[in-house]
């Protein structure tokens, strides 16, 4: 199966009865996502799209075994429901919520180690666009008829940016296995070498497409965990190249606070890994075909 | 979110770390009331603006006379304040804090930061303090002494003890400085701050600990339940674009060139700035009106966008997912026709109903040069501008 969901899948939303939340529920069913219900404290009993809603994961895990979980809860809440999720044993968890505080990141990702590794949850995002393996089941708010299914796995820390790159493959005929947003945030759940170590040991991915941006020392940590474990060809794109020092780029994470975290340098240690990387965003779909190409030949 | 140096002295003070006695003016006269005040014969006078490096750059000044302080302040109210950290255009001083100065035995650098490596609190800590932290690690890394917090139990006292003996400070200075440390570390966790900075934290001649200088930086997603806190926003302190943005829910940062920037997504704004300058072209600013890119929004954009003179081109660059292009068309017609717009106009759209957005485009009239891709987008943009620039500026569109 591709990492993370496949096609049966049993996924609850959490947050359910939000207007955003209604409308990606009920865009995810029509991908053929197994959406089996819903959680909102209070609203236990309703049906949304379709589903049930239930009062806490724990009951949702209960009543449907469910294994994994969108969250869509407001930012001020957003922590402590994803907490719920780990603690009911949902696997895999997608925050999409933007604004969640650094220091409420901080106590989930410490909460979620309180379990071992085989029971431990899964979190990608906060503040990302989700997970989809297309074709199969589509886990956050992307348009899911830009994404072919194929064989590129695809990290990234943007939305629309992966949006981009995903197109730019389409155009070429070449298709994703599994697409992860990892979230803008300093404090994210799992980093590119997380989702990286997945990929390398998926059948279904041959190549893997990283797309990252200034700040954070993730892309660094990730080079070195290509260059001494990942066999299969990696191709990755920095976004950030003209972006001033010390500030903000949208994304809460994207600030070049510290020596690596540039967008040329982060370039530089990539390359040094032995990763292929696009000198510029128009090029992504162009540099992959080509490794495609060359690992064909 | 930044706030003042007295601010974060005041907040640190709530917390049991000590600062020099001191007192906030607004301008020479007061400044000079508050140093008889506070009462000795020394004095030091300190531009409060939001950045580093103000010593260097002629923001803080010794005194030992009324009549010097009076000076000193008439030379710093009103004026731009440019630093490392603020940019060429500098920030304007509009308070100054006075504090008594005291005499100094030893001075240590001392900052909390989220750690992103840990994705934890850290503890950064060094001998040498007065210099800046980048300067440090540079020089003399073999200096700073780390510590990260376990989140569930807080920071432990025996951790601070460990810092204190690695900075080399007197056994007699351990419980205080243990006392300080818990104090930044409680104001950084109660307040949500993202960074404490004191550079200097001195060892006064009478063996005591202060925090000369005090720096807070908070985090903007947390400041929902720190009201307290957000009140203590200074604009004056801000680009008046950004501000303007952030009051209407937008991303917005001014760059130097003169292209023009709305993007949706913070990733796909900084690609497309990328490729603006592989075009040629320089990104005037950067900006993400977010997923939804509604009438309005595009709307409030333009004008955005339009209110720096630099700018002699827009670029246009949205990936319609759930928001469809034609909508996202509609928007873009609807903002032109609204925002007086003298500077050509490059859109690109793709994602979902790209043809009927781009019908929209066609159909409306509007001097709207179209694009399909990233790469072609930036290269219309930067001719555009170039052909505008060589034909002088009476040949651009009105709207």
């Amino acid at each position: 199966m591709s990492i993370f969901i496949d096609r049966g899948t049993r996924v609850i939303v959490q947050g359910i009865t939000g207007k955003m939340a209604r409308f990606h529920t009920a865009d995810m069913i029509a991908y053929g996502t197994n959406v089996v219900g819903g959680v909102v404290p209070g609203k236990g009993g309703q049906t949304v799209e379709g589903v049930p809603v239930f009062d806490t994961v724990e009951d949702a895990v209960a009543a449907t075994g469910a294994e994994a979980s969108l969250v869509f809860v407001p930012p001020p809440f957003a922590a402590d429901s994803i907490m719920e999720a780990a603690d009911a044993g949902i696997k895999y968890c997608v925050c999409i919520t933007d604004g969640i505080p650094a220091q409420d990141m901080i106590r989930v990702k410490r909460y979620m180690y309180r379990y071992p590794k085989d029971r431990r949850m899964v979190l990608t995002g906060p503040n990302c666009a989700g997970t989809i393996s297309p074709g199969k089941a589509l886990l956050g708010i992307m348009p899911g008829h830009i994404y072919l299914p194929g064989h590129v796995g695809i990290i990234g820390r943007s939305g629309t940016l992966g949006y981009e790159a995903a197109a730019q493959l389409k155009e070429h005929g070449i298709g994703i296995s599994t697409s992860v947003g990892i979230g803008g945030d300093p404090i994210n759940g799992s980093s590119f070498k997380d989702i990286l170590e997945h990929f390398e040991a998926d059948d279904e991915t041959h190549v893997i497409c990283m797309i990252g941006e200034i700040g954070g020392p993730q892309e660094a940590e990730a080079a070195a965990y290509i260059r001494d474990h990942v066999t299969k060809p990696v191709v990755a794109y920095v976004a950030g190249l003209t972006a001033p020092k010390g500030r903000t780029m949208g994304h809460a994470g994207a600030i070049i606070s510290a020596f690596g975290e540039s967008a040329s340098e982060k370039v530089e240690i990539l390359t040094a890994a032995g990763v292929t990387v696009a000198p510029h965003p128009a090029e992504i779909g162009d540099t992959i075909a080509k490794v495609m190409q060359k690992e064909a030949a | 979110m930044d706030i003042h140096e007295y601010q974060a002295k005041e907040i640190l003070a709530n917390f049991g770390v000590h600062s020099p006695p001191g007192a906030l003016a607004y301008s020479p006269e007061q400044a000079a009331y508050r140093a008889r005040e506070l009462g000795g014969d020394r004095w030091v006078v300190k531009a409060q603006v939001h950045a580093g490096g103000r010593g260097k750059a002629g923001g803080v000044k010794v005194c030992d006379s009324d009549a010097e302080i009076q000076s000193t302040c008439e030379s710093l109210f009103g004026r731009k304040l440019v630093t490392h950290q603020t940019g060429p255009e500098g920030k304007g001083i509009y308070r100054v804090y006075v504090e008594a100065a005291v005499p100094i035995e030893r001075e240590i650098y001392l900052g909390f930061v989220l750690d992103r490596t840990s994705q934890r609190v850290m503890i950064v800590a060094s001998a040498e303090g007065g210099m800046e932290i980048e300067e440090i690690s540079a020089n003399r890394p073999d200096s700073i002494v780390r510590a990260t917090v376990e989140p569930a139990v807080g920071l432990q006292d025996f951790q601070c003890r460990q810092i204190a003996f690695k900075l080399g400070m007197d056994p007699a200075l351990t419980a205080p400085m243990v006392r300080t440390l818990q104090g930044c570390y409680r104001a950084f966790r109660e307040h949500d701050a993202t960074m404490v900075e004191i550079n200097p934290l001195v060892v006064t001649g009478d063996n005591r600990i202060l925090a000369l200088d005090a720096k807070m930086t908070f985090d903007d997603n947390a400041l929902f339940r720190h009201p307290q806190i957000s009140e203590l926003r200074d604009k004056s302190q801000e680009d008046p674009r950004e501000s303007r943005a952030a009051d209407r829910g937008l991303s917005y940062v001014g760059l130097e060139g003169n292209i023009g920037c709305i993007v949706n997504g913070a990733g796909l704004a900084m690609a497309t700035m990328d490729t603006i300058k592989l075009a040629g072209g320089e990104p005037a600013n950067f900006l993400d009106i977010g997923g939804g890119a509604t009438p309005e929004r595009v709307a409030k954009a333009f004008r955005l966008v339009m209110s720096d003179d630099n700018v002699q081109a827009v670029l246009v660059n949205i990936f319609a997912g759930i928001n469809r292009c034609d909508w996202v068309a509609e928007g873009v017609v609807q903002a032109l026709k609204e925002v007086q717009v003298d500077v050509p106009v490059v859109v690109r759209l793709a994602g979902t109903n790209v043809e009927e957005g781009q019908k929209i485009l066609a159909k409306s009239g509007l001097p709207i040069i179209r694009a399909t891709t990233l790469i072609e987008a930036a290269q219309r943009a930067v001719g555009a501008w170039q052909n505008d620039l060589s034909q002088g500026s009476n040949m651009r569109a009105v709207q």
